[in-house]
């Protein structure tokens, strides 16, 4: 499977775990995938942290307006009944709860949640944006991520090696190989892909899973 | 007192060498060009510029960094702009990263007159080292510490003479915070209307925070990612 199908993959499973009515907020790159596969008949009200509560796909071309932006800085439009809020209003929203479930990348999860997203000492330094806020306040955050790096090195650790975003902020990880979430005893595979075996995801990942419940993925 | 009707190159004029200067924006949506170009122009330096953004290499505050004119920059996303990053990597710049919501909540702080307040944000990270933390309710959260500026330049879509200022679809952003953050702000603004055009139920930021207006001469709003659809879905 190439790894563009995969990541679409991702945000499909992630879709499921949308409900009727969810205040949302999706991060940049796979996360933002998952607005294509919002299950029919449920409403997804989309949260975007520049200021939009109702945040429509993108325009048709004649439509295009600077003035109307995503987080990650695209075009984008607003859904009849969508309201517009300085950055201030924008993380009441998500600092005081009222978000339902974010969404985020990530280059490392540990196995009670931590989260690092948004630093490599001496490489890159690009800034945590509203990364840090939305896991500290949303009732939810999924983790869509590569379940290992490049090179095939756990992204799943006992402990984060980079500089945190979050401490015990993450629900659940949604990979290429699986779902995991995250308990009080630790992670638990609860599917596996298609393409993989449980056995085959335990190995991938760089603590403690325990995979006796683990069924296949059902995408 | 209602604001003062001044050019860019007027307004800027009033920012001495060394000042810090709150900047509205997203990306570079809502940011104020005319003022940026003009400050640009004016060459003043050894400036600390607070944005959420830092523009791209040659539009926005890039161009303020590109000329060597900014010393120390707060913001909370600089991805954009390769130059600023290689700029923080090679230590040319003070550079001050801080959490979104934080970034947004001390500016509002800041205005209203509130000297800190406590935060569940950055909890058990590297932007909590060396801040007070405090359980309410069993719960712990970092102190975080108002932050004003010397000037706060915002970009509205109108303005009044009485400094009234509204805002259009998501060029709002840090906008309203921080005209109240500024200690002399300066609205910039695509048309000043005449008092009474403006809804008073519908002005987002009451002209009291306003000190001077500017009506920005040329708008190029630059699309950073321009994105669109060919067919109906999404």
């Amino acid at each position: 499977m190439k790894s563009a199908s995969k990541k679409e993959r991702i945000a499909q499973r992630i879709a499921r775990e949308l409900r009727d009515g969810d205040y949302v907020n999706l991060g940049i790159g796979i996360p933002t995938l998952v607005a294509n596969y919002v299950p029919a008949g449920l409403k997804v009200i989309f949260h975007t942290e520049n200021g939009l509560l109702g945040m429509g796909p993108y325009p048709f071309e004649a439509d295009i307006d600077p003035d109307l932006i995503n987080a990650g800085k695209e075009t984008v439009t607003a859904i009849t009944g969508a309201s517009y809020f300085s950055s201030a209003d924008s993380f009441a929203m998500v600092r005081g709860g009222h978000l339902d479930l974010c969404v985020l990348g990530a280059m490392e999860v540990s196995e009670r949640g931590d989260v690092a997203n948004w630093m490599i000492p001496g490489k890159m330094v690009k800034g945590m944006g509203g990364a840090m806020d939305l896991v500290a306040g949303s009732k939810r955050t999924i983790i869509a991520m590569q379940h290992t790096g490049p090179d095939g090195s756990p992204k799943i650790l006992p402990e984060c090696t980079l500089p945190l975003t979050g401490r015990r902020c993450t629900d659940m990880i949604v990979t290429d190989l699986g779902v995991v979430r995250i308990t009080d005893r630790g992670l638990v595979l609860e599917e596996y892909a298609p393409e993989t075996t449980a056995a085959d995801v335990a190995r991938a990942t760089g603590a403690p899973l325990d995979i006796s419940r683990a069924r296949p993925m059902d995408v | 007192m209602p604001p003062q009707i001044l050019s860019a190159a007027e307004a800027v004029a009033r920012v001495p060498e060394g000042a810090s200067i709150l900047m509205g924006g997203f990306g570079l949506c809502g940011i104020p060009e005319n003022l940026i170009k003009a400050l640009a122009r004016h060459g003043t330096r050894n400036l600390t510029v607070m944005s959420n953004n830092a523009g791209v290499a040659d539009y926005g505050i890039g161009l303020l960094l590109a000329a060597g004119q900014v010393r120390a920059m707060v913001g909370t996303y600089v991805g954009e702009n390769a130059l600023l990053e290689s700029m923080i990597l090679n230590k040319q710049i003070e550079i001050t990263l801080v959490p979104q919501g934080t970034f947004a909540e001390r500016i509002r702080a800041a205005g209203a007159g509130i000297p800190a307040f406590f935060t569940p944000t950055g909890v058990g990270t590297m932007v909590a080292e060396g801040k007070d933390t405090r359980q309410f309710d069993g719960r712990e959260y970092v102190m975080e510490r108002a932050l004003g500026a010397d000037f706060a330049f915002v970009k509205a879509y109108r303005a009044d003479r009485m400094g009234n200022l509204v805002y259009r679809r998501t060029t709002r952003n840090f906008n309203p915070m921080m005209a109240t953050a500024g200690k002399i702000t300066i609205a910039e603004v695509e048309e000043i209307v005449p008092e009474g055009s403006l809804d008073p139920e519908a002005i987002v930021t009451p002209g009291m925070f306003v000190d001077i207006v500017v009506r920005g001469e040329v708008y190029e709003k630059r699309i950073e990612k321009r994105t669109y659809r060919t067919t109906d879905r999404a």
